[in-house]
């Protein structure tokens, strides 16, 4: 028996825009936009219905949309904690001390490895290299990359989490994103090429 | 050092404006119509004359690649897949240019899309890079509501869209098959080839799959013409290239070089040197995980380049340089990767399945020196029957980082074998 899952109709105009991307008759390319859209709905993960509501949108077979969210590691079958850490631990990251890391988030959580603390507030997971190597250690949280991590700050960055507060993300060294320690050493002079008002380097909108 | 003036990312670390009125200031958007105006071959001479190889891993020359795609539509739709699923271990450079330089990698799309005679590019980006993709996107709107995209795109007469297409956490999507597979709302598993994606690649249509760098260094190539970029590096190794060094130096970063830099000056002159001084460099893989390692040894003088570093019996695959000092357990560093090919093999072809399931668990047991001294040459012996016996290069890449240790620090394993041995004979 499966859980009944329906998309909101703010989702149900999502859905339909990420199916526009593609062409006629290759809707099931939008399978893994859809299979995104309703695990953010449903708190982080997907139940059986949502599987079914989205074979249903797009004319597949039950078991074709299943293959896919089993296949990928960001889908989550089962219920997850509200906020879900992921410690990079393949070698960039080992070698600049994701070991610790690790330890701290089981010390400050109380948790192993896959587990999820009894309050469902946080699941935690080792993940595989996250792509952002010239920062390690690594740690994504929900959608959040937090980069040049220690002990310390990963500890930080968890009873801030606790509280409620969203902790700023990026690197917690207060370094420049991927530029070395101290500063870029290249591109330090004007890079334009026409002499344009510079306007403030800023986040784009959800 | 490769001069300001001469580096194509200039915001690469994100200290301007990525939208589009800083992208314009910094030279993107500009003229593109002209370079359109060249003509397909035009700008397929041009991008062949310039040298540039793949900087996805592979170095494959992309104008070459580019004159695969028929030359006349049968009826079928071309595409342009950019391959923006960034996750060999220690590469981070596409992130840079998504972020914080999206317009080049959009107009690249343009410009290559109007070469191979596509009116849609799809650009596959990692799922974990979200706040990259929502980046991305916004560019692309903003591109659009310029008119730099769209019906008529940059008035040149050509209708063209990019849409953003988001992974979900799979190695194996990097693979340009399995991406294809994946954007079909397919498990990422790779096909076999031939048929070769220029001829039948997305919905069985004419696709080329690029690099997010690739597509990127376009525009400023045809810009500045070929012979600028041709003029850097060596021959055969040509241009500019975007480096990422991790692991033991004093300062990790990413950096824009010419090509065929010395391994040694790049990690001296931009990432602070070897923790400890150079003396202190145990190894260093030299183009991301897939390759294999090199010792100190050979990291005096090997040139950060496709041909040196193939000389060398290394690779210079994403340009991702993850150096490890002497107090790395360089046995347990390879495990750790062993680990993850075992984690990301797709299970489709027996030898990658079952192999790097193998593979990994010797390690483990060469870390703790627990395997026998018979178990090394047996782990090169499974390495070479997954090596070249699997659809696509993941069965490669699990291969090579073993063989590389073997090959270079084989004293080390029997070193940790016999301790184990002896220390449980004395007990």
């Amino acid at each position: 028996m499966s859980e009944h899952f329906e998309f909101t109709a703010e989702n149900m105009e999502k859905a339909k825009a990420f199916i526009a991307r593609y062409p006629e008759g290759r809707q099931r390319s939008a399978v893994m936009p859809l299979l995104d859209l309703a695990q953010r709905q449903n708190g982080g993960w997907l139940p059986d219905g949502a599987v079914d509501s989205i074979a249903e949108i797009l004319g597949m077979a039950p078991i074709r949309v299943l293959e896919v969210a089993t296949f990928y590691s960001m889908y989550k079958l089962s219920p997850v904690g509200k906020h879900q850490i992921n410690v990079c631990t393949t070698t960039p990251c080992w070698l600049r001390g994701s070991d610790e890391v690790v330890h701290a988030c089981k010390k400050s959580l109380g948790i192993g490895v896959g587990e999820t603390t009894v309050d469902g507030k946080f699941t935690l997971a080792e993940v595989e290299c996250a792509g952002a190597c010239v920062n390690a250690p690594v740690v994504e949280i929900d959608d959040e990359y937090y980069e040049d991590v220690d002990a310390e700050s990963m500890a930080r960055i968890i009873e801030a989490l606790k509280r409620g507060e969203k902790p700023a993300s990026g690197s917690q060294t207060g370094r420049q994103t991927s530029a070395p320690d101290g500063g870029p050493q290249t591109l330090t002079g004007d890079v334009t090429v026409k002499s344009v008002k510079k306007s403030k380097p800023g986040k784009a909108k959800e | 050092m490769l001069a300001d003036k001469d580096r194509i990312f200039t915001n690469l670390y994100g200290l301007h404006d990525w939208g589009l009125e800083g992208a314009r200031a910094r030279g993107d958007w500009d003229g593109t119509k002209e370079i359109l105006a060249k003509g397909r071959d035009g700008i397929i001479d041009e991008m062949k004359a310039s040298g540039l190889r793949g900087r996805g891993g592979a170095g494959f020359p992309t104008g070459l690649k580019w004159s695969f795609m028929p030359k006349e539509s049968d009826g079928r739709p071309h595409y342009l897949i950019v391959n923006a699923d960034e996750g060999e271990p220690g590469t981070c450079k596409d992130r840079d240019i998504i972020r914080h330089d999206p317009h080049k990698l959009i107009e690249g799309c343009l410009v290559a899309g109007f070469a191979m005679g596509a009116e849609t590019a799809y650009i596959y980006i990692r799922g974990e890079f979200h706040h990259e993709a929502n980046i991305l996107e916004a560019a692309i709107q903003q591109a659009r509501d310029a008119g730099l995209l769209g019906k008529d795109a940059c008035g040149s007469g050509w209708r063209f869209d990019v849409h953003v297409h988001r992974g979900a956490g799979a190695y194996i999507c990097g693979e340009e098959t399995a991406l294809i597979e994946s954007l079909e709302g397919k498990k990422g598993q790779p096909r076999l080839k031939p048929p070769f994606p220029a001829a039948s690649g997305l919905y069985g249509c004419p696709s080329t799959v690029n690099n997010v760098e690739s597509i990127a260094v376009a525009p400023t190539i045809m810009r500045r013409g070929a012979s600028w970029f041709a003029g850097l590096g060596r021959e055969n190794n040509t241009g500019t290239k975007l480096f990422c060094i991790s692991g033991h130096v004093n300062k990790p970063c990413n950096v824009e070089e010419e090509m065929s830099i010395p391994l040694k000056e790049l990690i001296e002159k931009h990432a602070g040197g070897v923790r400890g001084g150079w003396e202190n460099l145990m190894a260093v893989i030299p183009g991301g995980s897939s390759v294999p390692c090199l010792p100190s040894s050979i990291c005096n003088d090997v040139l950060m380049d496709f041909d040196s570093l193939k000389e060398a019996r290394s690779g210079l695959g994403t340009a991702a340089v993850i150096v490890m000092d002497k107090s790395t357990d360089i046995v347990r560093a390879i495990t750790r990767l062993a680990q993850f090919y075992k984690h990301e093999s797709c299970g489709q072809c027996t030898p990658c399945r079952e192999g790097t399931g193998w593979m990994w668990r010797i390690m483990e047991r060469m870390a703790t020196g627990e395997a026998n001294i018979e178990e090394i040459d047996m782990l090169e012996e499974v390495s070479r029957q997954i090596e070249g016996h699997t659809i696509c290069a993941l069965g490669d890449a699990a291969a090579w980082p073993i063989q590389g240790l073997i090959r270079h620090f084989r004293p080390e394993l029997e070193r940790r074998i016999l301790d184990r041995h002896l220390g449980a004979a004395a007990e």
